[in-house]
């Protein structure tokens, strides 16, 4: 089990979580004077999420963000001007004008993937990264994230599938907002609990309150133990509620004000304020100094971005393939020979361990299954249990 | 020296480069204890074992996503399709993912899709496919198509050892019909090159994959007549090789395109505009093509060999453009 966070996690979550909500609000300012080219994507509500989940996780460990994910890419080192640069198509940014919003990564450094539009694809990749990073010996675990929304597509079943029989060290955190675009969960799932899709694939899984970043981190940091020990992929379901429309153009008139409401006095942000007031992590002096520090921050990459020039119109012409600019080169962990014959020689035969189908237990018409019990699954927690603290 | 088939060059040059290099590994269905299904893998996992043979799910989305990732990871790997046929069911991995990674954020992708394509065995409109237009139209993927034993030897590992994603069609209906005696040193045949397979005065013929030994059997019967087709084969279709095709036209100023892949919207048309482009005032005829008909590959050999071009309908195409 992993040790309680220490203030300074307490400070550092909270650094993280309220600079990811000022910068979006900062890119809204920004939206509405023009300067954002393309589509503003809003995670309010979700920090704890993002945050939360990246934090658990060490240095050498891969994420790929999804497209609300700014807290998580803040975690991983990136700054607020690189999303701001980002969204504002600046030559200055991550991808020089090439993609913007949170499409953006670093596979050297920080160890992020660039995700794409079409959702899914992230789980295979970052199961290939998994049994990648066995291979080599790297000890790591990968991390992606998905919405309610995107556990409907094809490539998400196949992802888990390949990770679960691979018993890849991979952590999959589906967030679940209740909305994909304008679309109830309801309409996505019959399922009750997202979190019961991992049974389709053998895995571990646990439910979490999304809008708790305490129990965010405890949980994620259970799954990523439990990854790392080679005992296979957790599904996490962060349950939360995206709390602005689909994007910025979006004023989302299709969810109910009552549900809003409900939410908002939820709100992640307010509720871990008051959890370090009321275990004194902090005064009223700590909370201003780091929100001056955010504050500071922001002014100045928000100088930096506006700036900051366009790409030159001819550099579109670039990059298409990679032409020695880059070098391919793998981290070996283990010696090498433990791959390489003699050492890797087999006998080409399945190890097949039972040779009857499923033990060979008679057929039984099975009722649906009740919701797993507490306790049947230790890194099961519940939202009800943990929405008290 | 023994002569070596296009499908053993195949497994030689996978067999040469994981033993060359450990991060090459082989991601597949049945790829492993079975040696895939055409034994294009057969003693891979006994060699390399089971961490660099992985036999997956049938699951082409996440087989090719997993590659992507290992190759992010700095792994060099190779994702097989069984029939490349099933390419379709990944076609978001690799046109989305692998295609636009380096464009969009700078993050190269060595890994190599390969699996046997291509007709003339009868298998029908699923297991017949030739599906490399849809990725020649692709920017940031390389499309190769080898006709040789010795091409699909070194273009595999010239694949292998790409910092791109390269799509490496084999044609089927090659596996164990031609043979040669392949060089004994660890060569290889650079991606983006064609070759001259036979040269003639009168029109040049481009073709690649199968169809150039149609092309070379049609050419050998119109020598017979006095014509003497020139045979390029392209080896790779993107990128394409502009010179080779442009500097034949030059000599002969004549063109017929031939491939397996249908009609509408195959390499012909491209390979047309090129040289409308670049070598217009060179032709002394209409350019020609002949390819297989705008329908799904039937399956009853008649159907097929109706369906596809053969060294016929090659040899009075070129008979006509030559006479033109």
């Amino acid at each position: 089990m992993s040790s309680p966070l220490t203030r300074e996690q307490h400070l550092e979550l909270y650094y993280f979580m309220r600079l990811n909500r000022e910068l979006e609000e900062q890119m809204v300012r920004l939206f509405r004077q023009n300067k954002i080219v393309g589509g503003l994507y809003p995670s309010l509500g979700q920090e704890a999420i993002s945050v939360g989940t990246a934090y658990a996780l060490g240095p050498g460990d891969w994420i790929a963000p999804m497209i609300r994910n700014i807290g998580a890419l803040l975690v991983r080192g990136f700054k607020p001007r690189d999303v701001m640069t980002q969204h504002m198509a600046r030559y200055t940014s991550p991808t020089q004008g090439k993609d913007g919003t949170s499409h953006f990564g670093d596979l050297n450094a920080r160890h992020v993937i660039s995700p794409t539009s079409m959702l899914g694809d992230l789980i295979p990749v970052m199961t290939g990264i998994a049994m990648a990073g066995r291979y080599l010996g790297q000890n790591i675990v990968t991390m992606t994230w998905i919405g309610d929304g995107g556990t409907s597509t094809g490539v998400f079943h196949e992802g888990l599938n390949l990770a679960a029989v691979q018993k890849a060290p991979f952590v999959l955190i589906v967030e679940n907002n209740q909305w994909a675009y304008s679309t109830p969960v309801e309409k996505q799932s019959a399922l009750g609990d997202l979190a019961d899709r991992a049974r389709a694939y053998g895995i571990r899984s646990a439910i979490v309150d999304g809008n708790d970043v305490v129990a965010v981190v405890r949980t994620t940091r259970e799954a990523v133990e439990h990854a790392r020990a080679g005992s296979g992929p957790v599904l996490i379901e962060a349950k939360t509620m995206r709390m602005l429309g689909h994007a910025q153009h979006d004023s989302a008139e299709y969810v109910p004000k009552a549900m809003l409401a409900s939410w908002k006095e939820r709100d992640p942000l307010d509720r871990f304020e008051k959890l370090l007031t009321e275990k004194k992590l902090w005064d009223a002096k700590t909370k201003k100094e780091i929100d001056a520090r955010i504050a500071r921050e922001i002014r100045a990459d928000v100088e930096f971005a506006e700036n900051s020039p366009f790409p030159p119109p001819e550099s579109a012409e670039e990059g298409v393939y990679c032409e020695g600019c880059h070098t391919v080169e793998a981290d070996w962990q283990r010696p090498k020979e433990e791959v390489m014959p003699p050492r890797s020689s087999v006998k080409a035969e399945w190890p097949v361990k039972s040779h009857s189908v499923n033990g060979a237990r008679p057929l039984a018409v099975r009722p649906p299954s009740p919701k797993a019990k507490p306790g049947k699954k230790p890194t099961r927690g519940s939202v009800r249990a943990k929405a008290g603290r | 020296m023994p002569e070596t088939t296009y499908l053993e060059a195949i497994r030689q040059a996978m067999f040469e480069e994981m033993d060359r290099d450990p991060a090459v590994v082989l991601i597949g269905e049945d790829v492993g204890v079975y040696g895939g299904a055409f034994k294009t893998s057969e003693g891979l996992l006994a060699r390399f074992g089971w961490e660099r043979v992985i036999d997956a799910p049938i699951s082409e989305s996440a087989i090719v996503g997993a590659a992507i990732g290992m190759s992010y990871a700095g792994l060099r790997p190779i994702a097989e399709m069984q029939f490349i046929d099933f390419i379709a069911c990944a076609f978001e991995m690799i046109t989305n993912f692998a295609a636009k990674s380096h464009y969009r954020w700078g993050a190269p992708v060595p890994l190599v899709l390969r699996g046997p394509s291509g007709g003339g065995v009868h298998g029908g409109p699923f297991h017949s496919a030739n599906p490399e237009m849809y990725f020649v139209h692709t920017p940031g993927l390389k499309v190769v198509c080898p006709a040789t034993a010795r091409d699909a030897k070194g273009l595999l590992k010239s694949a292998i050892r790409d910092n791109n994603p390269v799509l490496f069609f084999e044609h089927k209906f090659l596996y164990r019909r031609i043979k040669e005696e392949l060089p004994a040193d660890d060569f290889t045949v650079p991606i983006g090159k064609a070759a001259v397979r036979r040269e003639g005065r009168d029109l040049t013929i481009v073709s690649y994959a199968a169809m150039v030994h149609t092309a070379l059997e049609a050419a050998a019967e119109l020598a017979k007549e006095g014509i003497e087709a020139e045979v390029i084969d392209l080896r790779t279709l993107l990128p394409l090789d502009r010179e080779t095709i442009l500097a034949s036209v030059r000599k002969t100023n004549k063109l017929l395109v031939v491939h397996e892949d249908t009609r509408t919207g195959g390499i012909a048309g491209e390979i047309a505009a090129i040289v409308m482009e670049n070598a217009f005032e060179d032709l002394d005829g209409p350019l020609r093509r002949v390819t297989s008909l705008d329908t799904p590959v039937p399956y009853a050999p008649g159907l097929e060999d109706h369906f596809r071009p053969s060294a016929g309908k090659v040899a009075a195409a070129a008979r006509e453009l030559a006479h033109y």
